[in-house]
């Protein structure tokens, strides 16, 4: 049995490439049956969920447990929209048994009968290894959910649960309007379970070996380890395990990071830049909302000191329009007048003051209006970079911008703009 | 008959996904909605008292009148 605060836990025993149902037996051997339902040890953990929003696990899966229906649905979403996470494709590289395990419980708990697993088609790889251990595990035994793999099609938006959901349910990966929260989502009539891939591979560890070991890692109020995906100027981009409440500065030197940054990301593309003299803050969502940022999918972007957090945040905003799902207004056209409006404070406009004063406005006109998050996770980043570049961007607007807004040195990476007409949603 | 006590509040509520900026809610109720310069609807989120008839009417003017029928009244029943 693996110690309770020996860190690579989740990544445990991976080796390059994906445990066999054998040794991944063998790896996470049970050597003590646990005491108690594993709903109630899911309860007793205080998992939250870790593709972003951090919503106690335990209280959505007893939400979907209360619901009537016949053909419920685990969705194991790992599909990844950040463009700088890596988490999930690595630990479906090492532990995809981990993850499935994970799932079975969760569909044990709701009481659900089929299980999906969501990869973007855009990754062959973990594709690759995913039906690999699905054949393991029907060739072992034909009891239990039937797990089917699915491949949708790669969008930022495509990984929100209700655009998942939505094309698991046969139609396009668009988010769908949720007037009420919590909202439960259907495929068919059946009502869906859709966790994040890590939050499954966590219920895995809490199912084999209960909630008291599972939280011999990190700190009362935010248990667990975390997968941390760390980009930008590091020696090379790593996804490392950390608990929870670790420092910051900590895990940037694990992960090989400058050790003086100018700043950095954190939680993806709709989340908040933090400056970089912050180091010492510990890494939990408790610590870091103080300073309006969150753990979100685990990303950190490091922007060096040679770097213009400016020109990162308007190449990432423009990429974030690009990607929005054009169903609502506000997204739709207010999130490229951002971006323009970004661009033009970048490099030398008429009226820097104006354009400032514009993102401002706008940004407050376009928040909460959308039917998902993608808006204000853009809004987010944009308004933590007013704040955190303030004085790179007063030396923008008297029109001494930085030298670095004029290299092609980028640290966050942003994949090719696509046209309109060639997004693929279905 | 007629005598639900007004009690509470409501809120219009948009489904920005429907919605395509007609603006025909800002005309018929512009006490609750403005526009925004892409000419979708910014709709007030503080509740408003439902005793307040007037304003109850044109805000039932602006469901009716929606074209895509994206709009809705929300009761809200805490007054906060």
């Amino acid at each position: 049995m693996i110690s309770s605060d020996s860190l690579p836990r989740l990544l445990h025993g991976s080796s390059g490439r994906p445990l066999t149902l054998a040794q991944h037996e063998e790896t996470f051997a049970i050597s003590q049956r646990r005491e108690g339902t594993i709903l109630d040890h899911l309860e007793a953990s205080g998992l939250t969920g870790r593709g972003g929003a951090a919503f106690p696990t335990a209280r959505k899966v007893r939400l979907i447990h209360d619901q009537r229906g016949h053909n419920k649905f685990v969705v194991v979403n790992a599909m990844e929209g950040e463009p700088a996470s890596h988490k999930d494709r690595t630990l479906l590289g090492a532990n995809p048994h981990l993850v499935l395990d994970g799932a079975e419980y969760l569909a044990a708990m709701v009481g659900a009968n089929n299980i999906a697993v969501a990869v973007a088609r855009d990754n062959p790889i973990v594709v690759n290894h995913l039906e690999r251990a699905i054949h393991e595990r029907s060739r072992r035994s034909l009891r239990g959910p039937k797990i089917e793999l699915h491949t949708p099609p790669w969008r930022y938006v495509a990984g929100e649960e209700s655009a998942l959901v939505n094309w698991l349910d046969d139609n396009q990966s668009l988010p769908q309007y949720r007037p009420r929260r919590p909202t439960i989502l259907r495929i068919g009539h059946g009502p869906v379970l859709v966790d994040n891939a890590e939050t499954c591979a966590n219920v895995g560890l809490i199912g084999r070996f209960g909630a008291e070991w599972w939280r011999g890692l990190g700190t009362r109020e935010s248990p667990g380890t975390v997968l941390v995906s760390i980009t930008g100027a590091v020696t090379r981009p790593t996804v490392l395990e950390a608990s929870l409440g670790s420092s910051l500065r900590s895990i940037l030197a694990t992960g090989g990071a400058d050790p003086n940054p100018q700043a950095l990301l954190m939680g993806g593309y709709g989340g908040a830049w933090i400056s970089g003299d912050r180091l010492d803050i510990a890494y939990s969502n408790q610590s870091l909302q103080e300073i309006g940022a969150t753990v979100g999918a685990g990303i950190i972007i490091v922007l060096p000191r040679d770097g213009c957090g400016l020109v990162e945040t308007q190449r990432i905003a423009h990429w974030m329009a690009n990607e929005s799902a054009r169903q609502c207004g506000p997204c739709a056209f207010g999130l490229p007048a951002l971006a323009e409006d970004l661009s033009q404070l970048t490099h030398n406009s008429r009226e820097p003051q104006a354009v400032f004063k514009r993102i401002v406005e706008r940004c407050g006109v376009i928040e909460n209006r959308g039917a998902c998050r993608h808006p204000d996770g853009v809004i987010r980043l944009i308004r933590s970079a007013l704040d955190v570049f303030s004085e790179d961007i007063a030396n923008h607007m008297r029109g001494a911008p930085c030298s670095a807004s004029r290299s092609n040195a980028h640290f966050a990476t942003v994949p090719a703009l696509e046209r309109e007409e060639e997004l693929i949603w279905e | 008959m007629g005598m639900r006590r007004r009690v509470g509040g409501f809120v219009l509520r948009v489904n920005p996904i429907l919605c395509d900026g007609f603006g025909h809610c800002h005309e018929l109720a512009p006490e609750l909605v403005n526009i925004d310069e892409w000419g979708y609807p910014i709709i007030e989120v503080t509740p408003t008292p439902l005793a307040d008839v007037s304003i109850l009417e044109s805000a039932r003017y602006a469901v009716r009148g929606c074209p895509r029928q994206a709009l809705r009244i929300e009761r809200v029943t805490e007054q906060s």
